[in-house]
């Protein structure tokens, strides 16, 4: 079971969501945090981290001793990631999304793969939860590549909670494609119910089930509910503002670890998600 | 030309809220929201759109199966794994590198150009803005970010305006990078959170990176005052000018719920005062005076 959780709108409870549900499920489940821009499990998980590894994309390194300048390499280039002048070629590695075609294309075999790092992946556990991030290097753009890989650690059969980044674009859609079930978490403001619609949207073309949790739930208005209701997604949980809550999370602290008696609530949201997963 | 772009690095900490509260305060700039991702700029400022483009962006791989032999060697290249079991392109996987367009030993694969959202040039009550729509699961949001900024900066010249207030997205990936390139000044908006914290780090050191000076603000301050002034010593030893703080404030959601700024919506609201010293501290070193 792949549950992801996703928002639109960034700042809605997310990793909230994630990290409660993953604690209070405990033994046999997984939580990936595919929020590789900015990752933030962990400060509320504090795993112990095993094991680090590097990330790194396949891009062109020219041996210029092989390379006639041909210029084929640079026409197939869809990303301008590598060009001729005059009597140089250029790798751009910044832009290549390692899609092989120069290497694959050049007739002197010139073009072989060198690597621009995306980032690191840790991996670790708390208690029976195990727990596995990645960092995007500051200064790389590309995201989806690192979330694919943090999402390799999936093991079939149990229970992986994954905490998605916000938006709609490629990191998002790398984060939930395949997932089982992907758990919204809004807020009922303008903004909230905006973006809630785009997320619901990218849920849509994936064909994946999904329900809603609605955070500080007294404070805005009701057109979440509405929207709710005329798009039929159930609303799967609550979380009414609740001040003690804001300043836990501002620590670091677990929603459970202030108010446990919501453990009860996470173990009843995730027995609705396995019904309409089914 | 002045550019002072918003970002957060953590989502939900005020960005928007801020910038529109900034367009209450600044006179001749234009507006831009280069969050094309999950834009909301437009939900406060109401736009009327003047101008609508397509964002035209990219390639798509099509296979004509009226061509196709499924001798699979587009499967062999393909490195996202697109190309499914019936020899179809899941177009939701296709990178548009075209290796597969260009090795077709029967030239069976399309390579449309990709419309992936729009752009607007729009009014407002508070002047011109330019925005957009990335279609739902669409790529290429750096390449719309930077459309969306490069006619802000038209729009701007052609007016004889000297700022730009782009509101930016969160994260550090591709759309932010492509919103910080030349922009005069970034303002980081935080919060006192471990979360904040963390992710304004990250982002400060993004803003580093690209040479574009940082200046820093906390909203929420009061929901942990350790974390604030934490974030402040931090600003201050890295250099960057530390702006001030705004209170955790339910106006910030009752202004956006009404479609106003805070500033509109209750001018004397302690977070309108707070929003109103930052404005100063920010107009004043990015050297432009508020109102005439």
């Amino acid at each position: 079971m792949i549950i992801s959780i996703a928002s639109g709108k960034g700042g809605t409870g997310k990793t909230t969501v994630a990290t409660n549900l993953a604690i209070s499920l405990g033994k046999g489940v997984q939580l990936l945090d595919c929020d590789v821009e900015e990752p933030n499990a962990h400060l509320f998980i504090n795993p112990v981290f095993e094991k680090r590894s590097v990330v790194a994309a396949s891009v062109p390194e020219v041996d210029e001793e092989k390379c006639t300048l041909c210029g084929k390499c640079s026409e197939i280039c869809q990303f301008k990631a590598i060009v001729v002048i005059g009597n140089t070629v250029l790798p751009f590695q910044e832009l290549c999304h390692s899609c092989g075609g120069c290497m694959e294309v050049c007739p002197e075999k010139a073009i072989r793969e060198g690597e621009r790092v995306l980032g690191i992946i840790e991996a670790g556990h708390r208690g029976d939860l195990e727990f596995v991030h990645g960092r995007l290097r500051v200064g790389e753009a590309m995201s989806p590549p690192l979330i694919r890989k943090v999402r390799s650690f999936t093991k079939p059969g149990g229970i992986t909670i994954i905490d998605a980044p916000p938006g709609t674009s490629c990191p998002v859609i790398a984060s939930i494609k395949g997932a089982d079930f992907v758990l919204l978490v809004t807020e009922p403001t303008p903004f909230g119910l905006h973006d809630l619609k785009l997320a619901v949207g990218a849920v849509r073309i994936l064909g994946i089930p999904c329900g809603l949790v609605v955070n500080r739930s007294d404070m805005g208005d009701d057109r979440v509910w509405e929207y709710a209701k005329e798009e039929n997604v159930p609303i799967l949980m609550e979380i009414p503002f609740d001040r003690r809550i804001a300043e836990a999370y501002s620590r670091g602290q677990l929603l459970l670890e202030v108010m446990p008696e919501w453990k009860e609530k996470f173990l009843q949201l995730y027995e609705r998600i396995t019904e309409l997963a089914k | 030309m002045k550019e002072l772009v918003i970002i957060s690095g953590k989502g939900g900490t005020g960005k928007t809220s801020i910038l529109a509260a900034f367009a209450s305060l600044a006179e001749d700039k234009v507006l831009c929201d280069a969050d094309v991702d999950a834009a909301d700029l437009h939900l406060i400022m109401n736009p009327t759109v003047k101008e609508r483009h397509d964002f035209q962006s990219g390639h798509e791989a099509i296979i004509d199966s009226e061509k196709c032999t499924q001798c699979g060697l587009c499967r062999d290249l393909c490195r996202w794994n697109a190309v499914r079991e019936d020899f179809t392109i899941d177009p939701l996987d296709c990178e548009g590198c075209g290796v597969c367009v260009y090795f077709c030993p029967e030239r069976a694969i399309d390579f449309p150009i990709k419309t992936c959202g729009e752009w607007y040039v729009s009014e407002t009550r508070f002047g011109p803005m330019v925005h957009a729509r990335l279609g739902i699961a669409e790529e290429n949001s750096g390449k719309l970010v930077t459309q969306v900024r490069q006619e802000a900066r038209k729009l701007a010249e052609a007016n004889g305006f000297q700022l730009i207030l782009t509101d930016g997205p969160p994260g550090i990936g591709c759309p932010v990078i492509a919103s910080l390139g030349g922009a005069k000044v970034v303002l980081i908006v935080t919060e006192p959170t471990v979360s904040g914290r963390h992710d304004m780090e990250r982002v400060a050191q993004l803003a580093d990176f690209f040479r574009v000076p940082v200046m820093v603000c906390v909203n929420k301050a009061d929901l942990n005052a350790d974390a604030t002034s934490d974030i402040q010593r931090f600003s201050e030893g890295k250099g960057y000018a530390f702006l001030g703080t705004i209170p955790f404030d339910p106006v910030f959601t009752k202004a956006m719920v009404a479609g106003k700024t805070i500033l509109e919506y209750d001018n004397h609201s302690e977070a309108a005062e707070a929003v109103r010293k930052i404005w100063q501290g920010l107009a004043g070193s990015m050297e432009f005076h508020e109102g005439r």
